[in-house]
C-alpha cells in the first residue's frame, strides 16, 4: 500500500461523504416523524387504525430494504397515476427514493419500539392524569410520550447508525455516496483495500460521533438523581 | 403484469433456494465462530478477550455493503497475490463468507448473552455430579443455553435472510438478482420486485411460525397458562 493511493482513495470516499450525510440524516428524520403515527395506530385499540399500521410495520420488516428501495425507484413509475401525481417530482430522483426507502423502512422498526414504550408506560400514570382532569390528548403528550421517548433513547440512536447502514444502499440506485465512491474508486485502480478501509473508518467515526450525540441528549434530558 | 411474473415464476423459486442456501450457510458459519468466539471472549487469555471484542465492535459499526464488497473485491485481490495468479471469488463465495463474518459479531453477543444467563451453580453442580468438562458442558449448560439464545437466533435468522438480498450486487443468482433481470427483460419492473417481497416476508412468516414453535416446545416451563 503507498500513500498516493491512499490519498487518492480518501479524497474519492470523502466526495461521497456529503451523499451520506444527506440520506442518513433526511431518512432518520422521515422515519422518526411517520413512526409516532404509526405507534399511535398500533397501540390503539381500535381495528380500522391498528390493522393497516401493523401491516405495514410486517411487511416493511418482513422484506429486504433493497426490494423495497427497487419496488420505490424502478417500479412506482410504472403506474401512470404515480408520474401524474404531485410527489413524482420527488419518485423520479433517485436521492429522493433512497431517501424515502431508508425513511419508509427505519419508520417500521421506530413504530414497533415506540408502541412497546408507550405500552410500557406504567397505567397509573393514564389514571393519575384523569384523576387531575388533564385531557387524553393532553395526557398523551405531555405525560406518556416524553416517559416513553426517554425510555428508548438508547435504541433511537442505535437506529440512526442502522439508517446510516441502510444509506449505502443508495448507492444501487446511482446516488453515490460514500460506499458508492469507494466501489467506483475500485474498479478504476483496482485498489479494494485502500478505499473500503477509509469508508470503513469514516463509516465507524459517524458511529462513534452519533453514539456519543445520543449519551449527551439522554443525560440531559435524564431525571436528576436517578 | 402478471404473465410475465408467471413465466418467470420458476426461475425465481430457483433463485429463492439459493437466497435460502446462502442464509443458512451463513447462520451455520456464523454460529460456528460464535460458538468459538463467546466463551473466548468470556474466559479466554485478555489478548482474546480483546481481539473478539474488538471483532465484534468493528463489525457492528460497519455498513453490511461494505463489508461484502471488501471481501468481495478485497478477496480477488489477495487470493490472487497468495497463489500467484488470478482467483476469482466466486458471489456464493463472498456472500456467504461477508455475511457469516456479520452475522458471527451479533451471534458472538448472543451466545455470550445466553452464557451468562445459565447460572454458575449449574456448572459445579454438573461437575460436582463427576461429569467432565465437556459432558457437563454439552448435557447441562449447553440446552440451557440454548433456550436462552433462541429468541435473538431467529431474529439473527431473519436479519441474514434479508441481509442475503445484498450479495445480489456482486453478482449471486439468487432471488433478487433473479427479479432484477426479469424486471430488465420484461420492463415490468413493479410486478417483479412486488412478487420478491411477497417471497421473502412469505419466507419471514413461515421462519416466525416455526421459531416461537421451537421456542414453546424447548421451554415449556415458560409457556402462558
Amino acid at each position: 500500500m503507498n500513500t498516493d493511493l491512499f490519498l487518492q482513495a480518501a479524497r474519492a470516499v470523502f466526495s461521497g461523504l456529503w451523499l451520506t450525510l444527506v440520506v442518513t440524516l433526511a431518512a432518520y428524520v422521515i422515519g422518526q416523524v411517520f413512526a409516532l403515527p404509526l405507534a399511535l395506530a398500533r397501540t390503539s385499540g381500535r381495528r380500522w387504525l391498528n390493522a393497516p399500521a401493523l401491516t405495514f410495520t410486517f411487511v416493511m420488516r418482513g422484506s429486504p430494504l433493497l426490494v423495497q428501495l427497487f419496488i420505490i425507484y424502478y417500479g412506482l413509475g410504472q403506474i401512470e397515476a404515480v408520474r401524474s401525481s404531485l410527489i413524482w417530482p420527488l419518485l423520479r430522483s433517485p436521492l429522493g427514493c433512497a431517501i424515502l426507502a431508508v425513511g419508509l423502512n427505519s419508520a417500521a422498526y421506530t413504530a414497533e419500539l415506540v408502541a412497546g414504550a408507550i405500552l410500557h408506560v406504567p397505567k397509573g400514570q393514564w389514571e393519575a392524569a384523569k384523576a387531575l382532569g388533564i385531557r387524553a390528548p393532553v395526557t398523551l403528550a405531555r405525560i406518556i410520550l416524553p416517559q416513553a421517548y426517554r425510555a428508548i433513547l438508547p435504541a433511537l440512536g442505535n437506529e440512526m447508525i442502522l439508517v446510516m447502514k441502510g444509506s449505502t444502499l443508495a448507492s444501487t440506485v446511482t446516488v453515490m455516496e460514500m460506499t458508492g465512491a469507494a466501489r467506483v474508486f475500485v474498479a478504476r485502480t483496482y485498489a479494494p483495500f485502500e478505499a473500503f478501509a477509509v469508508a470503513g473508518l469514516i463509516y465507524l467515526l459517524l458511529g462513534a460521533m452519533f453514539g456519543f450525540g445520543f449519551r449527551r441528549v439522554e443525560r440531559c434530558v435524564a431525571i436528576p438523581g436517578k | 403484469m402478471f404473465g410475465a411474473v408467471a413465466l418467470y415464476f420458476p426461475q425465481m423459486l430457483f433463485g429463492l433456494a439459493v437466497t435460502l442456501a446462502v442464509a443458512a450457510g451463513s447462520l451455520l458459519l456464523g454460529l460456528i465462530i460464535a460458538m468459538v468466539g463467546a466463551p473466548a471472549s468470556l474466559y479466554g487469555p485478555k489478548v482474546v478477550q480483546h481481539l473478539v471484542d474488538g471483532y465484534v465492535g468493528l463489525i457492528r459499526g460497519l455498513p453490511e455493503l461494505l463489508v461484502i464488497f471488501l471481501i468481495f473485491y478485497g478477496g480477488t485481490v489477495a487470493l490472487t497475490k497468495l497463489f500467484g495468479h488470478y482467483v476469482e471469488v466466486s458471489g456464493f463465495m463472498a456472500g456467504v463468507v461477508a455475511l457469516s463474518v456479520v452475522a458471527g459479531a451479533y451471534l458472538v453477543e448472543i451466545l455470550r448473552g445466553a452464557l451468562v444467563a445459565v447460572p454458575v451453580g449449574q456448572w459445579e453442580a454438573a461437575r460436582a455430579l463427576g461429569l467432565r468438562p465437556l459432558p457437563a458442558f454439552r448435557r447441562v449448560i449447553l440446552p440451557q443455553m440454548i433456550i436462552r439464545a433462541l429468541p435473538g437466533l431467529g431474529n439473527q435468522w431473519l436479519v441474514i435472510l434479508k441481509d442475503s438480498a445484498l450479495v445480489s450486487i456482486v453478482g449471486l443468482e439468487e432471488l433478487m438478482r433473479k427479479s432484477l433481470i426479469a424486471a430488465g427483460a420484461t420492463h415490468q419492473p413493479l410486478g417483479f420486485y412486488l412478487a420478491a417481497a411477497a417471497l421473502y416476508i412469505g419466507v419471514t412468516a413461515v421462519s416466525t411460525v416455526f421459531i416461537s414453535h421451537a421456542e414453546a416446545r424447548l421451554a415449556p416451563q415458560r409457556r402462558e397458562r
